[in-house]
C-alpha cells in the first residue's frame, strides 16, 4: 500500500496532552511539517513560552529551551546572537507574548532580531484555567471577567501584531487561523514564509494564529471553530499585516 | 584601571564575548567599557536591553547556546534579575552576574553599600537553590574573581555572582589582568546548537511530576554540597596571637584592615577573617578560630546581614560584636578603630573579672 | 607613609584628570595607589572631586575623611574641604576663583592665580595642569620627571597634540614658586 501521510520527523512519537479540539496540536504539526520541508530540523532552536504549550519540548524533536514566562523573545535573542547560523523561533501564547512579555516581544521586534514568533491567540489564559487575556474580546466571559470583558474597566482586545507592524525591525506579520482545512493550509504557508524571512535576514517575523480553546470557551469543538469565523476574525481580521520585500 | 573596566577586561580575557545589560548607577562604566571593547573583539556582541529582566534572559539564551556571557547591574536592577537567576539555577546554566551594590531598600542611594548579602547568598529568587557569591576587596581581586567566576560557573553549571560595591567599581588601582590560562573544564554536552547528528536536547526547569522535581532538587543539593566542600575561599589576617577577630568582606574588609593596623600599633591584638566566598561561607575557619579566640567582631556596610552566617557558624560559642553602616555611608578606618578598641577593652575587662 | 589628596572643583575644570595623572605617575613609581572619583547625578557644572591615596603599604580605604592635601579649584569646594583637611595640612587654591578670607588658622594655604597663568599660555583649559605642577613641587609626593614621562600615556593618541601645552603648563606650575 502507498503511504500518503506520516508523522513529521520534527515531531516526537508522543501523544499530545492537549484538550480535545485544542488548536495547539494542529499548530505543532504545521510547524514540524514546515521545519521538515525546509530541512531546518538540524538547525532549529525553539524558545518556549509558558502556557499550555510549556511542555511542547515533549513533542518538538528539535533543540528546545523553556524560557521564563513572557521572556521567550529575550531568550531567543541571546541564542540567535550567539548562533546566527541557526533558525531560532519562539512558541508563545497571548498571555505570554502580549501581557507579561510585551516589552521583550516589542523590543526584540524593534531591534529586528532575526527570530520567528509563533503566536497562539486563543483570547484566554488556557493553562491557568480560563482567565481573561489581553486578547479577550469585549463582552467575553472568562473566570476573571465573569460579567464579560468591560472595556471601561478592563481595556480593549490588544491587537499586538498590528502594534508590532509599526516597528522598523519587523519584517513579516500575518494573522491566520486553524479552524478549518483551508485556513490550516494558509497557516502552514505563513509559517514557511516567516522562516523564509528569518533565513534571508530580513527582520523579525510573526505568525499570529487564532486557535480554538473549547474547554475554556465553554463550547464544543464545532462551535469553537464557528466562533473564530463569526466573532474572533471580526476583531482580529485574517491576512498579511506587514510584509517587507526580501 | 578602574574597577568597572577591570571587570570588563577580565571577562573578555576569560573568553566572554557577549554582554547584556541595562543602565544603572554606579556600574554604568562597565557596560560602556563593554560596548567599546566588544566591538573590537571578533564576534563580540554588546546589547543594551530594554530592561534588567530582558538582559538576564538574553544571558540565559546565550548560555543555552553555549557561550560565556555576562550581565551586570546594581541592587535595584539585580532584584529584577532574580527571575532569570532562579531559572538558570533550575536549568543548570552557567552565568556570571556582577552586582555593584548600592544603598537600599527601594531606589535607595547610588552610594556604596553591602545590603544585598541576604539576596545574594540565600538564592535571591524563588525555589531551592544557591548561587556562588564571590566578594573581592580590591581592583586586582575584581579581575581575579571575574575570571574565577566564569570557571566556577562552567565547572558547576550554575550562576555565579560577583558582589562588588560602588567603592570597588569606581576606584582605580594598579591591576594585572589574569591571562587566559583556563583549567580543564567539563565539555558542554548540554547546549543547544541544532540537533545535527544527535538526538534533540531540552533545557527546562518545569515538570508536571513532583517526584521528578524532587529528584532534580536533590541533584542540585548534591552539587551545592560539592561546592561547599571544594570552593570555600577566605583570607585570614594576623590571627595567630589575636584576642578579637574581625569578620568583614569586600570594601568593609579593607577598612577593617586599616583599623586593625592602627589597633596593632597600640598593641591591641586584633586579627581578621575575610570571607572571599560568601556562599559557600567559610564556616570551618570560624569554628576552628573560636576554639582559641572568644570575641568576634562583625563589620558590614549594612544593618547586619553576614552576622547571621557568623552566628550560625559559631553555634552558640564565643561572643559576637557588631558595627554596621547601612545606606551608602563609607566609614573611615579611624572610626572603626575607635569602635573596635572600645569593644576590645570592654571584653578584656569582663574577662578580667 | 600614607598620603591622601583631594582634588576638587567644578565639573569640567579637569579635576578628575589631575587626580588620574598623579595616581598613574605614583603607580609607575611602584607605590600602592588608589584613585576614587566622587560620583553623582551631576556631570558638567556640578561639583566634582576625587581622592588619590599614595602609600608604601596596602591602602585600607580609598576615601579620605581627613585628607593631608586639598587642591581647590572653586569656592564651594574650598569651603567644603578646608573643614576636612588635617590640622597642619595644606590647601592649594585657584585664587582666580576662590576667596580665602575665611580660612582655618591651623592649615597652610597656597594661592595660585591659575586662570591668569593659563591665559598667558593661551589655553584656559590647562589651568588644572598648572596647579598640579605647583602641587607636585610643594608636596614632593612623586617625582616630577615621572609625571612628565607618563603624560603621553595619560593623554592617549587622540589628544597627543595637546601634549606640548600640557607639559608647558605642568612646568610653569612646578617652577612658579621658585621666585
Amino acid at each position: 500500500m502507498k503511504k500518503i501521510n506520516s508523522r513529521p520527523a520534527s515531531l516526537k512519537e508522543a501523544p499530545f496532552h492537549y484538550c480535545p479540539g485544542c488548536g495547539h496540536s494542529i499548530v505543532h504539526r504545521l510547524v514540524a511539517e514546515v521545519i521538515d520541508e525546509m530541512k531546518l530540523r538540524e538547525k532549529s532552536i525553539c524558545s518556549l513560552g509558558v502556557g499550555c504549550a510549556v511542555v511542547a519540548y515533549k513533542y518538538f524533536d528539535v533543540d528546545t529551551v523553556e524560557a521564563p514566562h513572557g521572556r521567550a523573545a529575550a531568550v531567543a535573542t541571546g541564542i540567535k546572537r550567539v548562533r546566527p547560523e541557526n533558525i531560532v523561533f519562539t512558541y508563545q501564547g497571548d498571555g505570554d507574548l502580549a501581557a507579561i512579555g510585551t516589552a521583550e516581544t516589542l523590543h526584540a521586534a524593534n531591534r529586528g532580531e532575526l527570530i520567528t514568533v509563533i503566536f497562539i491567540n486563543n483570547a484566554v489564559y488556557g493553562m491557568t484555567g480560563g482567565q481573561m487575556a489581553p486578547t479577550s474580546l469585549v463582552g467575553q466571559k472568562t473566570t476573571t471577567s465573569p460579567a464579560g470583558r468591560n472595556p471601561l474597566k478592563e481595556g480593549y482586545p490588544l491587537k499586538f501584531s498590528e502594534v508590532l507592524a509599526l516597528l522598523g525591525g519587523s519584517s513579516y506579520l500575518e494573522r491566520v487561523a486553524v479552524n478549518n482545512p483551508a485556513n490550516i493550509r494558509k497557516a502552514k504557508k505563513a509559517i514557511a514564509k516567516a522562516f523564509q524571512h528569518q533565513k534571508k535576514k530580513s527582520g523579525f517575523s510573526v505568525v499570529e494564529i487564532l486557535s480554538p480553546c473549547p474547554t475554556n470557551w465553554r463550547m464544543s469543538s464545532v462551535e469553537s471553530c464557528r466562533w473564530i469565523d463569526e466573532v474572533m476574525t471580526k476583531v482580529y481580521p485574517l491576512g498579511v499585516i506587514k510584509e517587507k520585500k526580501c | 584601571m578602574s574597577g568597572t573596566s577591570t571587570i570588563g577586561e577580565a571577562a573578555i580575557q576569560a573568553g566572554c564575548k557577549y554582554y547584556f545589560g541595562y543602565p544603572i548607577t554606579p556600574q554604568n562604566a562597565l557596560p560602556e567599557y563593554m560596548a567599546q571593547r566588544l566591538s573590537e573583539v571578533p564576534g563580540g556582541v554588546f546589547l543594551q536591553a530594554e530592561s534588567e529582566i530582558a538582559a538576564i534572559n538574553m544571558l540565559l539564551g546565550a548560555s543555552v547556546a553555549g557561550a560565556r556571557a555576562m550581565t551586570s547591574s546594581s541592587s535595584p536592577g539585580i532584584s529584577l534579575k532574580q527571575e532569570g537567576i532562579s531559572y538558570m539555577a533550575g536549568q543548570e546554566l552557567p552565568a556570571v552576574i556582577v552586582n555593584v551594590m548600592r544603598g537600599g531598600p527601594g531606589l535607595g542611594t547610588i552610594y556604596p553599600a553591602q545590603s544585598d548579602y541576604f539576596q545574594s547568598t540565600r538564592g535571591g529568587g524563588h525555589g531551592d537553590y544557591r548561587t556562588v557569591v564571590l566578594a573581592p576587596d580590591s581592583v586586582q581581586e575584581l579581575a581575579d574573581m571575574t575570571a574565577l567566576a566564569f570557571d566556577l560557573a562552567d565547572n558547576y553549571r550554575t550562576p555565579v555572582i560577583v558582589l562588588a560595591d560602588g567603592v570597588l567599581a569606581q576606584m582605580m588601582e594598579p591591576v594585572r589582568i589574569p591571562s587566559r590560562k583556563r583549567k580543564k573544564l567539563p565539555a558542554k554536552n548540554y547546549i543547544l546548537t541544532g540537533a545535527k547528528g544527535r538526538p534533540s536536547r531540552i533545557i527546562h526547569s518545569f515538570t508536571m511530576d513532583p517526584k521528578e522535581q524532587e529528584d532534580h532538587n536533590w541533584k542540585l543539593v548534591r552539587k551545592y554540597k560539592q561546592i561547599e566542600q571544594r570552593e570555600v575561599r577566605y583570607e585570614s589576617f594576623l590571627l595567630e596571637d589575636a584576642e578579637m577577630v574581625v569578620v568583614a568582606y569586600g570594601t568593609a574588609a579593607r577598612i577593617a584592615k586599616g583599623a586593625i593596623k592602627r589597633l596593632r600599633k597600640e598593641n591591641l591584638k586584633v586579627g581578621m577573617i575575610r570571607p572571599i566566598t560568601l556562599w559557600p561561607f567559610p564556616t570551618k575557619i570560624i569554628q576552628e578560630t573560636v576554639k582559641y579566640i572568644h570575641d568576634f567582631f562583625v563589620f558590614e556596610m549594612s544593618a547586619g546581614q553576614m552576622i547571621e552566617d557568623v552566628r550560625l557558624s559559631l553555634e552558640g560559642k564565643g561572643r559576637i560584636h557588631f558595627y554596621g553602616r547601612p545606606g551608602g555611608v563609607i566609614p573611615a578606618p579611624v572610626e572603626l578603630y575607635r569602635i573596635i578598641s572600645r569593644h576590645y577593652y570592654q571584653s578584656k575587662r569582663k574577662k578580667g573579672r | 607613609m600614607l598620603i591622601k589628596t583631594v582634588f576638587s572643583g567644578f565639573g569640567g575644570q579637569g579635576v578628575l584628570s589631575m587626580g588620574h595623572t598623579l595616581a598613574s605617575a605614583a603607580m609607575l613609581e611602584g607605590k600602592y595607589v588608589t584613585y576614587f572619583p566622587s560620583y553623582g547625578a551631576e556631570v558638567r557644572g556640578g561639583t566634582a572631586n576625587c581622592t588619590v591615596s599614595i602609600s608604601d603599604e596596602e591602602i585600607a580605604s580609598p576615601v579620605a575623611s581627613q585628607p593631608d592635601f586639598v587642591v581647590s579649584m572653586n569656592q564651594p569646594s574650598f569651603l567644603r574641604f578646608q573643614s576636612l583637611v588635617q590640622s597642619g595640612g595644606l590647601i592649594l587654591v585657584n585664587s582666580s576663583m576662590v576667596n580665602i578670607t575665611s580660612v582655618r588658622g591651623d592649615i597652610e594655604v597656597v594661592e595660585i592665580p591659575t586662570s591668569e597663568l593659563a591665559e598667558k599660555l593661551g589655553n584656559l583649559k590647562v589651568a588644572n595642569m598648572i596647579i598640579l605642577g605647583v602641587f607636585i613641587k610643594v608636596s614632593n609626593i612623586t617625582p616630577f620627571t615621572l609625571l612628565l614621562k607618563n603624560l603621553p600615556a595619560i593623554l592617549g593618541e587622540k589628544r597627543s597634540r595637546l601634549l606640548k601645552i600640557n607639559k608647558e603648563a605642568l612646568e610653569l606650575g612646578f617652577n612658579y614658586l621658585q621666585g
